[in-house]
């Protein structure tokens, strides 16, 4: 069936069929494969994308249910010759290894950043009414959607806390 | 012509003398910048045009044959291409490391559950997917044994005796005697296995995801029957291997036989599920370790026994005593081992085969040791380390060991630590523990070419980046051997069109590829200074200007057209002069709950002495990953196999726990500065494995500090955890 | 996956038609993807609720409570001030169960209706009741590590996942459900699903076309001391061995009532008010917890590989309870706050 989706600010209309993911589509059909397929069934991360802004598992979505969306996938985030602050980081705190889940760790990340500043508490939040500061636990949990088997877990999560502080400042 | 040289003999510290300054900096890696924005392109993302979607069939049984194989009705399903059931090319699992020939084939025969049997291949992967399962069977099936604990087939190690450990017990003054079992466990690379097979007349191009790229194409070409030089394989980026791509798997096997059947390109890729059914497991073990020691604690001698599992045929054993024959002293000392033949999934290496679960049960006895002997137990380890290889004879070649406790016990704050159960802060017990580390190192052949052009290098070898930093050292090597920041150093991997390296595993590659650029390098240097008109030795290369004496030029001036230089390392006699290994030490603190079991890691540091570091940042995370690792094995991970079918129940990664963010904190790594002058002419050691190595008892036995409860049976899950605590109700 | 036709109505009627029909609802679809992935679930009608108007709304009910829309993903409502204020453990629940990107998409009616993650459900080689009636219970006899000890049956020892749903179930909420002839009924949350018994493939007591339009949630109870606990294999992401929600309110030093549910452990998110009888009116104590947990734990049934449930179940409870009572000296819980 037709579908047109809205990834990274481009349209592309698409004939697919309904069972086709949004992973599969981006990957196969738009040749985006910055966003990786690490277990299919949304235990890993390494296909998170952000739908209407939101982090989401690209891997458990069909593609059409996303008409209308706003779709930003890593290649959104930053290309090579131009970085977004929070890759820059994930490079200097070498917040990878292998880089497989690099991606989703660092779409993940972009959109986590949002929902604390939305003060959106988690599981591991002293307090429901006030989530306080965004400390290496608090990073931790709300990462713990994105594995990585590298375990660059310190270096993701130094960095994630250096673009926070730096949006926080900025 | 190739330079082949053999560490024959301890080699000048050239890299301490050279004059660039970048080699151990930690420098980010050259390929970042492709990572972090999803541009490096893993094997399952070449660009290749008009390519078909394999996917992988799957045995229901778990021994057996193939009698028939309903084809009818999924050839008819709209975009099916084919159906390759039974090719007596198919493997029945992957190549184990280094094995450089095809494993076990018979394309009808099924030996463990979840054996990939066919793949059935389409325009879409959604068609072929469906298509795959689809599929109908008949078998006739045969009983098989998937219990390691009553296997009827096992085969024994001959027993291997120092000494009378026998007596040793009889007379020791404290002793321990346990049995330590460990679960299966899996590498779980973020990515799957994937290939994209792609044939030319009679040649094949295998986009892969390989960790030994010059034995992987052995393997495939054997295979599939075909001749070596017909096999390209191309695996520029890996995404995490952990040993599990040490061999040739079967979705390669399969991706080439379908695309050269087919005349068109093909790519399979193993679910997640299929890569937990088949891709080469780590053993479970049941281990028993007797310790006697004196009054003091210094070991009379040392007992390690252990059972391990494999399939029938499978020419693997978990090296389990690995780290036992050497870490500590006693001259009383008996190893045997006992594997199990059964129908589980296969078993073979994952990250550091061997001691990654034998030095948990090891480390564990020691601290269990340490309590019986009323000894501190980083005393307890330091008293027993030994003047020379306790068996051989054979002095260390480095070792750090004694450094490494004591510098790690000084800054974790380890005097800080108190009896078992006498930290507890509100329902949390806390306490600390403590492990040796130690990864035997190895040197293996290894071969670059580095060719310098007027304005930067370019270094070529076969070896891959599975993660671990290759690209980066390479990269520093040659740029500090030929005066030349790391930007104008280009290094390609990951072609087996080029010399042909080490491959990724075991710890040996950095050190094995990294000794090979640093000999071709040494080679251009030569023929600079004799276009300096001095000796290698005086000439000074830095920031592409060579100096000799009061001589000074633009390298881009002395080079009128590229030098090129190939050289191979080999293993030599060095290696019969001392044993090389590498050390350290974990500390790790933890919170127990005393009612739930449940367990977390508040803190955790690694001091190693590895040899020459040759990239700070990127050897730390190398560390990083290996005592996550050993978090995972402590607390988390274990492959649970169905005692009826034998394969593996915790399939996914729902079911499989590796570490989430949450499972760990931030972790401290020190290096200690070493040289390793006989491990090879960089003096540097492998890093990858020795992280993990002991770590996982660091947590263990900081929970037995904590609580009391003493871990036998890894990992210690609540339950496992809540037996002990019941016991002091 | 197998092909399906994908529709997306535009109202509530033309839905309930579909799923009359024999169609299968999708909204998150976390689970449902990952189920007809494995072919598992083969529907040939997927219906996409994700579209239809008023459903995704929270708001106020007349009598103090709340109405939470069937497609409030779990994020939103996780992180509604209300919900954090009112009904704690709702939220912590909720933060407690999968991960960010999971709960950005899983929606409040999608989460009960999530189907067992039994591994032997999952895996197709092996005989399932729930998935193929009649094949046999794979799981009694091999890995029931994540599998049931109360409310199962002979023909499946599956446990609900939900953590949401523990605490629904603690709380006393209501689902609103839409028939087919387009009256709405409401159903405790406890009775939408059935128990296992002989049919372990019928899960909830919906008849066709029905849909889940919201759940009600009343007016919170003031002043009371709300603590999900969860314990499990790793710290964080992964489904509960056992898991407590508890909403307990303190009479100076006695307890004057405590709502409690369960996960983990039951055939379905578990609630038994004779535990909570034995609570009301007395003074915390262990014992007093470890005699309520005996209760819940009377009729428990264990596997030899999931045997350690009931152990557990009765420390995590006694745990819990600890917390929210003050016994443990440690502030392990939220304040509901009714205002």
């Amino acid at each position: 069936m037709d579908v047109t989706l809205s990834v990274n600010g481009e349209t592309h209309k698409l004939d697919i069929e309904p069972r086709v993911t949004l992973l599969d589509a981006l990957r196969d059909r738009l040749g985006l494969t910055g966003s990786k397929k690490g277990c299919d069934h949304g235990q890993c991360g390494a296909c998170t994308v952000l739908v209407n802004g939101r982090r989401v598992n690209s891997c458990l979505s069909l593609a059409v249910m996303h008409e209308d969306d706003e779709i930003t996938t890593i290649e959104g985030i930053g290309m090579p010759d131009d970085l977004a602050r929070l890759q820059q980081d994930f490079v200097e705190c070498d917040g990878y290894q292998c880089g497989y889940c690099t991606p989703g760790q660092i779409v993940s990340a972009t959109a986590a950043i949002e929902e604390a500043k939305l003060g959106w508490p988690s599981y591991v939040s002293p307090s429901l009414a006030d989530m306080g500061e965004l400390t290496d636990e608090e990073i931790a949990e709300r990462m713990s959607g994105n594995l990585c088997r590298c375990s660059a877990y310190p270096g993701i999560r130094q960095a994630i806390a250096r673009a926070a502080e730096a949006e926080d400042k900025a | 012509m190739t330079r082949t040289f053999r560490m024959n003999e301890v080699q000048p510290r050239l890299l301490d003398e050279t004059g660039q300054g970048i080699i151990g900096a930690p420098l980010v890696r050259p390929e970042g910048h492709l990572k972090v924005s999803g541009q490096a392109t893993y094997a399952a993302e070449a660009k290749v045009e008009n390519l078909a979607h394999g996917v992988l069939v799957r045995a229901t049984i778990t021994k057996g044959r193939v009698l028939r194989v309903d084809e009818a009705g999924v050839r008819d399903m709209p975009g099916v291409l084919a159906v390759h059931m039974t090719d007596e090319r198919m493997i029945r699992n992957p190549a184990q490391g280094m094995m450089g020939e095809s494993p076990v084939r018979d394309g009808k025969y099924i030996e463990y559950l979840g054996q990939p049997i066919g793949v059935v291949v389409a325009d879409t992967f959604e068609q072929a997917r469906d298509a795959a399962q689809r599929l109908k069977l008949e078998y006739s099936e045969e009983e098989a044994e998937v219990d390691p604990d009553n296997a009827s087939e096992t085969e024994w190690t001959d027993k291997e005796d120092y000494g009378d450990i026998d007596m040793a017990m009889d007379k020791a003054a404290h002793s321990v005697d346990e049995e330590y079992i460990t679960a299966a466990h899996v590498a779980g690379a973020m990515e799957p296995h994937a290939a994209i097979a792609v044939w030319e007349g009679d040649k094949v191009t295998l986009h892969g995801s390989c960790q030994l790229v010059q034995f992987n194409v052995k393997e495939l070409a054997d295979a599939l029957n075909i001749e070596e030089e017909n096999v390209r394989i191309l695996s520029p980026y890996i995404g995490g291997g952990f040993g599990s791509k040490l061999g040739i798997s079967n979705e390669a096997v399969a991706a080439a036989i379908a695309a050269k059947d087919l005349g068109r390109p093909v790519r399979v890729v193993m679910s997640r599920q299929q890569v937990f059914d088949a891709v080469l497991r780590r053993t479970e073990t049941t281990q028993r370790i007797r310790l006697a020691a004196e009054a003091d604690g210094t070991l009379l001698g040392i007992e390690h026994r252990d059972r391990v599992s494999n399939l029938p045929n499978e020419g693997f054993s978990e090296p389990t005593n690995q780290a036992t024959h050497f870490l500590y002293g006693g001259a009383n000392r008996r190893y045997r081992q006992e594997t199990a033949r059964i129908h589980r999934n296969p078993s073979g290496s994952v990250r550091a085969p061997g001691e990654a679960v034998g030095m948990v049960a090891l480390e564990t006895a020691m601290d269990e040791l340490a309590e019986a002997s009323g000894v501190d137990p980083v005393e307890l380890r330091l008293r027993n380390i030994p003047e020379t290889h306790p068996e051989t004879g054979l002095p260390y070649s480095a070792r750090m060991l004694a450094e490494c406790l004591k510098d790690g016990a000084s800054s974790f704050g380890w005097d800080q630590r108190q009896s078992p159960r006498a930290r507890r802060e509100g329902d949390w017990f806390t306490g600390m523990g403590v492990a040796s580390a130690a990864r035997m190192n190895m040197l293996l052949p290894s071969e670059a070419r580095v060719i310098l052009t007027p304005t930067g290098a370019i270094v070529e070898t076969d070896m891959t980046d599975i993660g671990t930093g290759t690209y980066a050292i390479l990269g520093q090597i040659a740029g500090e051997m030929l005066g030349l920041p790391r930007e104008l150093v280009e290094v390609r991997l990951g072609d087996s069109s080029f010399p042909k390296a080490a491959g990724s595993g075991g710890s040996f590659g950095a050190a094995s590829s990294g000794s090979s650029v640093f000999l071709a390098c040494k080679a251009i240097r030569d023929q600079i200074a004799d276009k300096m008109g001095c000796g290698g030795d005086d000439l000074t290369l830095s920031n592409g200007l060579a100096r000799c004496g009061n001589v000074e030029k633009k390298l881009e001036d002395l080079i009128d057209s590229d030098i090129v230089e190939v050289a191979q390392i080999k293993p030599g006699d060095t290696r019969k002069e001392a044993f090389s290994s590498g050390f350290g030490a974990h500390f790790a603190e933890v919170a127990v709950h005393a009612w739930t079991g449940e367990v977390r890691v508040k803190r955790m540091a690694g001091t190693f002495a590895a040899g020459r570091i040759l990239n700070e940042r990127t050897a730390r995370s190398q560390c990083w990953g290996g005592m996550i690792w050993g978090i995972g094995t402590a607390l988390t991970e274990a492959a649970e196999h169905d005692p009826r079918r034998g394969h593996i129940i915790t399939r996914d990664f729902a079911n499989y726990h590796m570490p989430a963010h949450l499972d760990v904190p931030q972790l401290d790594v020190k290096f200690l500065e070493e040289r390793d002058d006989y491990a090879n002419p960089i003096q540097a050691k492998g890093i990858g494995e020795l992280g993990i190595s002991g770590a996982g008892a660091a947590v263990t036995n900081a929970i037995y500090n904590a609580c009391g409860v003493r871990i036998r049976k890894f990992p210690a899950h609540p339950d496992v955890v809540l037996e002990g605590l019941m016991a002091f109700d | 996956m197998r092909p399906f036709d994908y529709t997306r109505p535009e109202n509530l009627e033309v839905a309930s038609q579909a799923l009359t029909d024999g169609a299968t609802p999708i909204a998150g679809g976390t689970n449902l993807i990952d189920l007809m992935k494995l072919q598992i679930m083969t529907p040939e009608h997927v219906v996409d609720l994700t579209r239809l108007p008023g459903l995704s709304d929270i708001d106020g009910t007349p009598d103090g409570g709340m109405r939470i829309g069937a497609l409030v993903s779990n994020s939103v409502l996780a992180g509604d001030p209300t919900v954090r204020r009112a009904y704690p453990v709702l939220a912590r629940a909720l933060l407690a169960g999968a991960s960010g990107q999971i709960r950005n998409k899983a929606t409040t009616g999608g989460n009960l209706l999530q189907r067992t993650r039994c591994p032997y459900f999952y895996d197709t080689a092996m005989p399932c009741n729930k998935r193929e009636p009649n094949s046999g219970c794979s799981a009694q006899g091999g890995i029931a590590r994540m599998c049931a000890i109360l409310g199962t049956s002979p023909e499946c020892i599956a446990a609900h996942p939900s953590d949401m749903a523990v605490a629904m179930r603690a709380l006393d909420a209501q689902v609103e459900i839409r028939q087919t002839s387009g009256e709405t009924r409401t159903l405790p949350v406890g009775d939408l699903y059935l128990l296992p018994g002989d049919n372990p493939a019928k899960e909830y007591a919906l008849e066709a076309g029905e849909v889940i339009t919201a759940v009600i949630l009343p007016a919170p109870v003031s002043g009371a001391r709300q603590t999900y606990r969860k314990v499990r294999d790793r710290a964080s992401y992964a489904f509960a061995l056992v898991s407590v929600a508890a909403v307990v309110k303190m009479d100076g030093d006695t307890i004057e009532s405590a709502q409690l549910a369960f996960g983990g452990i039951g055939a379905k998110p578990w609630r038994d008010t004779e535990v909570e009888d034995v609570l009301a009116g007395e003074a915390p104590s262990d014992e007093l917890f470890a005699k309520a947990a005996d209760v819940l734990l009377r009729d428990a049934w264990t596997e030899e590989s999931n045997a350690f449930k009931a152990p557990l179940a009765k420390r995590t409870l006694i745990s819990a309870l600890r917390d929210a009572t003050g016994l443990s000296g440690e502030t392990h819980f939220d304040m509901g706050d009714a205002a």
